[in-house]
């Protein structure tokens, strides 16, 4: 049986970064440097004309001159993503991205978040104060991110339980997240819904589902409803790889390809259906491929540009041609819940391998001091205020009361027809019409 | 009783298809979700006992006619009520269709989603015509998966679209099950009140004329323990539309159980636009000696029971739940007080089927009341034979109906 990780590698030809990209930060001091030198710049252009890569010239000129703050600057910069594209039924598109500074700072911001959230999350658990399951997203934030890059608010999306970064990527608060996961009444949910019940109504997320398979469905209906009313927007439906051998996905893309419906079907390829691994599960395990009619796309789910990328390409398509699915090929870093060590299936080895090779946060990382759109230090201040920020929103969640007795029974029917009912003892039968 | 069913007619006589010249994206005026909005109120609402509320005069006439017609043969109920109001007389799935095409018409979000709904105008005829008006988006033929069909229409319900999802037969909504009870009852609750799920399901289930076993399945005790949703049980043309459009308003999730052997009722229903509400009982025959309560195809069998019953000096008080969840206790409560007797007569099976909730929901509520143990006469616990004769022997017929009714009243 292959490794993942030389699965992977034998499957890609991977364009590693510019080497000696660390040797740039001997360029920067710490002292702040004297007034520009025009010899000094000289010196310093030709060397970089002579270097490989030309994205080494654009951080030595910047070296030059006063350090820029932390970047908000959006002038674009141009990349490539990590591999290309592999494309079943369409042309795939470019693997040059357009991204900015300050999209790759708040990439990172948003990614250590996530990150930082599920490890709190993991060690809440573990104290006992989440109970029942928790299913954690660490290693696949870029899906998320990028994902909701390539989207407005008016794109829908539904993915199944591993949903806590999807709904902070939606614009969920960490409070929210939080008190949820406790049961708490300033939860998402109000505390009834629970880990895999999150939904924000007011940015299109629609959760949240607990049996395997069943959003598919929901996620086609959401794009029907959308071509309904002439929205011109997109649903994403994500579901993992062990979903995708549910039945029902299978319905709804036909019906969705029928129908010319704006749906996009993407597969988190984690590669382990829970303690199944893909190869024992699927007999085509090319996901992007089961659409036979629907055109597909791959991509690495570890790099958030490439994600970025295949979702603006992906909306384009559905708007104009009906479904198409994408896969992601990500990993996760935890078991397929809490109570699942994830070491039973799988090597420790392999995991640290993805962490130190594909890890998303590491290569955000490394173009932004390959860049130099910001320092080290500043990156590592980030994570240092995300910290802060989760620590502080998981405090306040612990202060947040659970939810009043009375809150068991409110929500289960919405109000209709003006009919109240008091059981056996209602007074008067009255229906008015809406 | 033999005037009142046409068999499994209404299957034997579908028009034939439209024409084969449809245009697959046809759109009608768009309907912007801005327009999703309830109108002003502007019908009223006829009282299971007879009276209403707002004071339109020919309109109380007309349910004291509905109501003291009850018992008669429906050739009857319809030359009686022809002086007074005229109203028009229509068969049950036209009832349904023009409920249907009525709330369509008020609601541009409303659409109908199911098998062969469409081109073929159902296999019912409940949808007959309604793709050539509306177009092909607002009612859309399905491939056959339920299970996606159903969980499209709950999705589309979350944005707050008001689908109709058919099921040719209810036994085939077993499929969409997980959809149905996961997603259309309990999203409302897990997500903290966000989303409302405004969808009806409907389709015809229950016993028919030798259709086998797996075709003639009572999903009424399967869904009964679903929370969030409501359900409930037509059988009369009258209540067939009033509940069909009272479904379609309603914010929550509702299942709207026809009975496959009652498509062909005729009977006259007012021109106006009316609803029956969905959490009522309808009393169908006031009495003093025993309570009967029943729905859907029961109906009949308990009204031709009760027509020996008086013959032999019984006077029953019969009541179409009409609501299978939840439950009206509230009629049934005045009735049991009144009476203290109960007969259930229902046509799911004995084990875990409306009547057996609706007897521990009785005997919880009402049982200093009782005078007797409640008597509930369910089809048997088996799956339906093809042979007519033993078809017969699953349900209640009226002759068990009266032994029960006198041994009760001993």
């Amino acid at each position: 049986m292959p490794t993942l990780l030389s699965a992977w590698f034998n499957s890609h030809q991977p364009n590693l970064h510019p080497p000696s990209f660390y040797s740039l930060s001997l360029f920067r001091s710490s002292h702040p440097p004297p007034s520009p030198n025009p010899t000094l710049a000289m010196a310093l252009s030709r060397f970089a004309s002579s270097s490989r890569s030309g994205s080494l010239l654009k951080p030595l000129s910047s070296a030059i001159s006063l350090r820029r703050p932390i970047s908000t600057d959006t002038t674009p910069i141009t990349l490539e993503t990590s591999v290309p594209f592999t494309a079943h039924q369409c042309e795939a598109p470019s693997r040059t991205v357009q991204t900015s500074a300050n999209e790759l700072l708040t990439f990172f911001r948003d990614m250590a978040l996530m990150r930082r959230m599920e490890i709190a999350a993991d060690s809440l658990y573990k104290a006992k104060l989440i109970r029942g399951f928790c299913h954690l997203y660490d290693g696949q934030e870029a899906v998320a991110v990028g994902m909701e890059a390539a989207l407005t608010k008016k794109d829908c999306i539904i993915t199944a339980y591993r949903d806590h970064c999807t709904f902070m990527a939606r614009g969920g608060t960490l409070l929210e997240v939080f008190a949820e996961l406790m049961g708490r009444q300033a939860g998402c949910s109000r505390g009834k819904g629970g880990s895999m019940h999150f939904y924000k109504k007011d940015s299109n997320f629609y959760g949240g589902h607990g049996i395997v398979g069943a959003q598919v469905p929901l996620g086609c209906g959401l794009a029907f409803a959308q071509k309904y009313s002439k929205d011109e927007a997109v649903t994403f439906a994500l579901y993992g790889d062990g979903a995708a051998n549910q039945g029902q996905l299978f319905e709804a893309l036909n019906i969705s390809a029928l129908w010319d419906l704006p749906a996009i079907l993407v597969c988190e390829n984690n590669h382990y259906g829970m303690g199944t691994a893909e190869w024992r599960a699927a007999k085509s395990p090319a996901y992007y491929k089961r659409g036979d009619y629907s055109p597909g796309l791959k991509v690495d789910g570890m790099d958030v540009l490439a994600v970025k990328q295949a979702c603006t390409f992906a909306k384009e398509h559905a708007l104009k041609n009906g479904p198409i699915i994408l896969e992601m090929d990500t990993y996760r870093y935890h078991g397929h819940s809490m109570s699942d060590p994830g070491s039973t299936y799988r090597t420790r080895d392999e995991i640290t391998g993805v962490r130190q090779e594909r890890d998303p946060i590491e290569r955000i990382r490394k173009l932004i001091l390959s860049h130099d759109l910001a320092t080290e230090k500043e990156l590592k201040d980030i994570e240092k205020e995300v910290r802060k920020e989760v620590d502080d929103a998981i405090a306040q969640a612990k202060e947040n009361p659970v939810p009043e007795s009375s809150e068991l029974f409110t929500n289960v029917y919405a109000k209709g027809l003006g009919v109240e009912s008091f059981g056996a003892d209602r007074k008067e039968v009255r229906a008015t019409l809406p | 009783m033999a005037a009142i069913f046409q068999g499994v007619g209404a299957a034997a006589t579908l028009s034939s298809s439209p024409s084969n010249s449809f245009v697959p994206k046809k759109f009608l005026t768009s309907p912007r979700r801005s327009f999703c909005v309830r109108k002003v109120p502007s019908s009223v609402v006829v009282r299971s006992d007879g009276s209403v509320n707002f004071d339109l005069n020919s309109k109380s006439r007309r349910a004291q006619q509905l109501v003291a017609n009850a018992v008669a043969t429906k050739a009857d109920s319809s030359a009686a009520s022809s002086s007074s109001n005229p109203g028009h007389e229509l068969l049950l799935f036209e009832a349904l269709r023009e409920g249907l095409e009525e709330e369509m018409e008020r609601d541009p979000c409303v659409c109908v989603m199911g098998e062969d709904v469409g081109h073929y105008g159902g296999s019912y005829k409940v949808t007959k015509d309604l793709a050539k008006k509306f177009g092909d988006l607002r009612v859309l033929d399905t491939p056959i998966a339920e299970n996606s069909f159903t969980g499209m229409g709950i999705g589309a319900a979350m944005t707050g679209l008001r689908p109709v999802v058919e099921g040719m037969n209810m036994g085939f909504l077993l499929l969409a099950f997980n959809q149905i009870s996961n997603n259309c009852g309990m999203l409302h609750y897990t997500s903290g009140g966000q989303f409302t799920i405004p969808i009806v399901i409907r389709g015809p289930g229950g016993v028919g004329r030798q259709l086998g076993a797996e075709h003639s399945q009572r999903l009424e005790s399967y869904f009964q323990s679903i929370p969030g949703i409501q359900m409930v049980a037509c059988s009369t043309p009258y209540n067939a539309k009033g509940l069909m459009k009272a479904a379609i308003r309603s914010e929550n999730p509702v299942i709207l159980f026809e009975h496959v052997l009652l498509y062909n009722l005729k009977e006259r229903i007012p021109d106006e636009d009316y609803i029956c509400n969905l959490e009522e009982a309808e009393m169908v025959r006031p009495g003093e000696h025993v309570t009967i309560l029943t729905y859907s195809r029961m109906r009949y069998h308990v009204m031709q029971a009760a027509k020996t019953l008086v013959n032999k000096g019984y006077d029953p008080e019969v009541i179409d739940i009409r609501s299978l969840k939840p439950f009206d206790l509230y009629t049934i409560g005045n009735s049991v007080k009144k009476t203290h007797r109960v007969v259930i007569v229902e046509e799911c099976m004995r084990t875990g089927g409306i009547g057996a909730s609706l007897t521990a929901a009785i005997t919880e509520n009402f049982n200093d009341y009782l005078d007797a143990p409640i008597m509930c006469l369910s089809s048997q616990d088996v799956p339906t034979p093809y042979a007519g004769t033993l078809e017969e022997w699953t349900v209640v017929q009226p002759a068990q109906i009266v032994t029960a009714v006198e041994q009760l009243c001993q």
